[in-house]
């Protein structure tokens, strides 16, 4: 699953600490050409075969031209098979998603849009700092909806400063009338250095309280699930099947290629404001490659899984790529434990967990029962009604899934033990 | 022997003032060229011949003063003046050797200093012994004065008498020593050397014609004083031909040498060679060096009645030498001199290695700062969430925040200090106990050794009589904090129109964590405190646990006056909820006494903490992150199912004033 990142943006959202670039103007030719050069390279070392999903993440994606899209597809379809089936996600933002704009990218070969609403109240976008007004997202899901019927996702955003849990009550109505088959939600984080978060700890802006972001979040899960949506991972909700299998399978831990600067970028570090960034895709791997991936060197003759990294800052990843063919800026090979505490990681944010073949894929000597299944931690938790270890995987119960961030280091700490 | 000595001192006198390079005599290596010549001797190695300075022409006296009073700047000026050391300006505090001594303002460690002072054609031996400027101190500080005859009391000209001045005052009063008031800082703008002498009259009966007007930073008027000095200070009552007696004033640890003691002879004399006896110890030692100290240890030939110096004689260990010691001669024991007791702690704190890797670095570098400091008691001790440490027994809380910033900037340590607590005592009425013991009052240092109410008549906590001198406008303030800490009003006096002496009698617990830094800041600074050890009293006292869901946290554990067990059971709480992470489950944090629930706080679950977002760039941080949590149940300390991070207790043990 490549992932493609296009790092630029018009303006940075108040709440957003991703790798974005706001350019004007970004010789999108020279991009374009980097783009397809890297997911070339990449994909040869990887010696990937078939790509099943390809996610344009950012930055703002929508801002990057469809021939620019285009050119990234076929340089994926060159090294790889590309099924037709394959979901090709691009991430819009409403600024920037006329009609006519998203026909370019339906054309291109994108058959799955995500849609950067975070929210459908003008005071709440402003706050955002965002370029587009409730209205204008609403035209932009229509559009989308038209054009990609049950394969249009939307994003919103829960737990603003200030945001009552009325409020959020309401947007989420107004949500449900609005979407496809597919929401995306995400509670705001107040990341380090972005203009948000120095508001609310210079005391401009209330800081949402602990009790009222656990309310909010179990809000919508009632809601979603009562209008027939399913809560597949911590922050995703989808019916008639419409799950995303670039997101599926980053975290299932297969393998995923990051194209473009940064490793923050588009889909891959996604955070509330995927959306809204800048793109870079490119792989058929989960969304969340971006600029960074998770993949077997194959074409080096390797077999081990390696962290990749690439260069956070776009124009010199795009030196390096016009030189060296890839802008990877660092690789970790990723030992057995590691690779096993990124699966648990990942997989326990999904509802299936981690089957026991998927565990067994990973560690053929250790089953999830070997590690797991001992008196310790994960037996403790299982009595507390946290999680469940049964015949078909290891998994969150319904209210160890709010808490998996104070059930992962107990369970790590078991893993490292074993 | 003396005849000679007196002989060579009246006719043979060269000296002080700027001297002329004439006589026969060379220059001794040790001596900088500025400097004058000295008597000494010929027959070896240049060293002195103390025998020169007869009882008569020996000044024995301290400098005592408030902190910032300027002792160490009037030091500086007598050292400069007498030649003892060359005048620059980069002499100041220059008998303050320890950088937390400059740091501070204060003396630690007493240094002292023999000073040759010719005066009205008569060579004179001034030796300045100088004291430690704290309370803490005060049992060196008494020792230090019972080597004198006589003081220099420093009142600064603008800030006047304060409480540490009255203290050392009376040290110096009741040791029945000469007393030359000097008011020092003239030179500010703001000095009013005249109110100042009205508060010396009026408060100790010193007439005001005696003080004398000095800058010790400018150096004005102060050859006055010493002119004073060998006026009003009478000579030593001692004798050489006495049998040896010599006062053990201080200590000090040499890596090379052992044990440098400081003596003052009241009699007989000292010399290399000699077999000598402690009467503490009754250990016997071979004297190897005996000298003064100019400030720096320079050996002589003897040292005589009257006179003051050092003795090398071979002790490993300072607890060999012990202040207040008697040293006399093997075969002639001497009355000892009275006065004499074993360093006393007053505030106890346990000392842990902020990483227990560091527990054997730490343990030398409290072994090598013990070694010149006695009297810090030390115990091993150990903590389930600290690990292990020590309990340490320091004379009060400056001695203990002095240690502390001294294993800092000398051994590059960091530790974890928990709060000072303080010795209380119990009268046991338990027979089985009183076997058990061996005794019928215990002391206890360590809340676990607690005995319950049922076997015990009495309990007994510390006191001290504390002085505080504040501008009148704060009094109303400040009665009200005494009253708060359980003090009893002893004396109220106004010192002049604007200033006010007053004496309470605090129980020795509720003044070791925060009452100096509450009486600075409700006076904006200006009033002073010092206080003095005043014995024990009967109190209430009970033993408060803090329980974290039923279990009891041992470390938290508290032995308080039954008072003040409701607002500090609230406190220790409240603090605790603020550094115990939310948890999977609701926690109780309570304060008890014995069954009884005395205060509570409640930490909610969490409901939600998993992170929106997880995927992308993030995840690399993001494992990290969570190893290291998955790390860090390593370092948690487990009461009963709840996890409590180690810096939690060092959060909620630390003193009010670190948070």
């Amino acid at each position: 699953a490549p992932c493609p990142q296009w790092p630029y943006c018009r303006k940075r959202c108040s709440y957003c600490n991703f790798n974005t670039y706001v350019v004007r103007a970004p010789d999108e030719a020279a991009v374009r050409a980097c783009l397809v050069r890297e997911a070339q390279t990449l994909l040869r070392l990887s010696q990937v075969h078939s790509v099943t999903s390809v996610f344009f993440g950012g930055g703002t994606p929508s801002l990057a031209s469809p021939g620019t899209v285009a050119a990234v597809l076929e340089a994926v379809a060159g090294a790889a098979h590309l099924a037709a089936a394959a979901e090709v996600t691009l991430e819009a933002n409403p600024s920037s998603a006329s009609t006519s704009r998203l026909a370019g990218f339906r054309a291109a070969g994108v058959n799955r849009l995500s849609i950067g609403v975070q929210s459908l109240d003008d005071a709440e976008l402003r706050m955002l700092g965002r370029e587009h007004t409730a209205a204008e997202a609403r035209q932009a899901v229509e559009a989308a909806r038209g054009l990609f019927p049950g394969r249009t996702s939307i994003d919103l955003l829960f737990g603003l400063p200030g945001q009552s849990r009325d409020a959020w009550a309401q947007r989420l109505e107004a949500a449900l009338g609005l979407c496809d088959d597919h929401i995306s939600l995400y509670q705001l984080t107040l990341e380090r250095g972005t203009a948000l978060a120095a508001q609310v700890r210079g005391g401009a802006l209330p800081e949402p309280p602990q009790d009222l972001l656990a309310d909010m979040y179990e809000t919508a899960r009632n809601v979603l699930v009562a209008t027939g949506f399913r809560h597949y991972e911590v922050s995703n909700f989808a019916r008639k099947g419409a799950l995303s299998t670039h997101n599926l399978s980053y975290w299932r831990a297969d393998e995923y290629i990051g194209v473009g600067p940064g490793k923050g970028v588009m889909g891959a570090s996604g955070g509330e404001c995927v959306a809204m960034c800048p793109v870079n895709s490119v792989v058929p791997l989960p969304a969340a490659a971006g600029a960074h991936g998770r993949f077997v060197l194959r074409g080096e003759g390797g077999c081990r899984r390696e962290a990749r990294v690439q260069t956070l800052e776009p124009v010199t990843w795009m030196r390096e790529v016009q030189s060296q063919g890839h802008g990877t800026r660092s690789r970790a090979v990723l030992n057995p434990l590691e690779q096993l505490e990124e699966l648990l990681t990942l997989g326990l944010r999904t509802d299936e967990g981690i089957t026991h073949e998927r565990w067994g894929h990973f560690s053929p000597q250790l089953s999830l029962q070997d590690v797991f299944g001992k008196p310790g931690e994960a037996r403790a938790l299982q009595q507390s009604g946290w999680l469940v270890l049964d015949s078909g995987s290891l998994r969150c119960t319904w209210a160890g899934l709010a808490v998996l961030d104070s059930l992962l280091p107990d369970l790590l700490w078991q893993l490292q033990r074993v | 022997m003396a005849l000679a000595g007196r002989a060579a001192l009246r006719w043979g006198t060269r000296l002080p003032g700027p001297c002329p390079a004439a006589g026969p005599l060379c220059r001794p290596a040790w001596l900088p060229a500025a400097r004058c010549e000295r008597p000494y001797s010929s027959r070896d190695e240049g060293k002195l011949d103390m025998s020169m300075y007869p009882v008569e022409s020996i000044r024995n006296f301290s400098i005592i003063a408030h902190v910032d009073h300027g002792k160490s700047t009037l030091a500086d000026r007598l050292l400069e003046i007498t030649g003892t050391i060359s005048k620059t300006d980069r002499n100041k505090q220059v008998l303050d050797k320890l950088q937390v001594e400059r740091e501070r303002g204060i003396t630690v460690k007493a240094q002292s200093a023999s000073l040759f002072y010719n005066h009205e054609g008569i060579n004179y031996l001034l030796n300045l012994i100088d004291t430690p400027g704290h309370v803490d101190f005060s049992y060196e500080v008494s020792r230090s004065l019972s080597a004198c005859q006589g003081v220099i009391l420093v009142v600064d000209a603008n800030e006047g008498i304060q409480a540490q001045t009255v203290a050392n005052f009376y040290l110096a009063f009741e040791a029945q020593l000469s007393i030359i008031p000097v008011i020092n800082k003239i030179d500010l703008k703001n000095a009013d050397p005249e109110r100042v002498e009205k508060q010396i009259e009026k408060l100790f009966d010193i007439p005001r014609e005696e003080c004398i007007r000095v800058s010790a930073k400018q150096g004005t008027n102060v050859e006055k004083v010493l002119q004073k000095v060998i006026e009003k200070i009478p000579p030593p009552q001692c004798n050489t031909a006495d049998p040896l007696k010599a006062l053990v004033f201080d200590s000090t640890f040499d890596h090379y040498r052992g044990v440098i003691a400081n003596i003052a002879l009241f009699g007989g004399e000292i010399a290399k060679g000699q077999k000598i006896v402690s009467a503490h110890t009754k250990k016997r030692y071979e004297v190897n060096e005996v000298g003064i100290l100019t400030p720096n240890e320079q050996p002589t030939h003897k040292l005589y009645a009257g006179q003051v110096g050092y003795v090398i004689a071979g002790m490993k260990e300072v607890t060999e030498a012990q202040i207040g010691d008697t040293l006399f001669l093997h075969k002639q024991p001497v009355e000892p001199l009275p006065g004499f007791k074993s360093a006393k702690p007053m505030v106890f704190a346990g000392m842990y290695p902020i990483d227990q890797t560091e527990y054997n670095n730490l343990k030398s570098a409290l072994e090598r700062l013990t070694l010149n400091d006695s009297s810090v008691t030390v115990h091993r001790d150990s903590s389930l969430a600290l690990g292990a440490g020590w309990r340490l027994g320091f004379l009060g809380l400056l001695h203990m925040e002095v240690f502390n910033q001294r294993l800092e900037q000398e051994y590059n340590m960091s530790v974890i200090l928990t709060a000072p607590t303080v010795p209380y005592k119990a009268v046991l009425s338990s027979a089985k106990l009183i076997k058990e013991y061996g005794k019928d009052q215990i002391t206890i240092i360590n809340p676990a050794q607690f005995p319950d109410k049922l076997s015990v008549s009495e309990y007994l906590e510390p006191t001290v009589l504390g002085t505080i001198v504040t501008p009148h406008e704060y009094i109303g303030k400040i009665i009200t904090l005494c009253q708060d800490r359980r003090a009893v009003q002893k004396e109220m006096l106004y010192i002049d129109e604007n200033r006010v002496m007053l004496k309470y009698l605090f129980p020795l617990n509720e003044i070791v964590v925060d009452f100096y830094d509450a009486l600075k800041s409700l006076s904006s600074g200006y009033a002073s405190f010092d206080y003095e050890d005043a014995g024990y009293q009967s109190a209430d006292l009970i033993k408060m646990d803090i329980l974290v869901n039923g279990n009891p946290v041992e470390e938290l554990a508290t032995i308080i006056h039954k008072e003040k067990a409701y607002a500090a059971g609230k406190l220790l709480c409240e603090r605790l909820k603020e550094t115990i992470p939310r948890q999977l489950f609701e926690i109780a944090i309570q304060a008890a006494i014995g069954k009884k629930i005395i205060a509570r706080e409640t930490l909610k679950a969490y409901r939600k903490n998993v992170v929106a977002k997880c995927y992308g760039g993030d995840i690399t941080r993001r494992m990290k992150l969570l190893k290291r949590q998955a790390e860090g149940k390593r370092l948690m300390r487990k009461i009963g199912n709840v996890e409590v991070p180690r810096d939690a207790f060092i959060r909620v043990l630390k003193r009010e004033t670190d948070k």
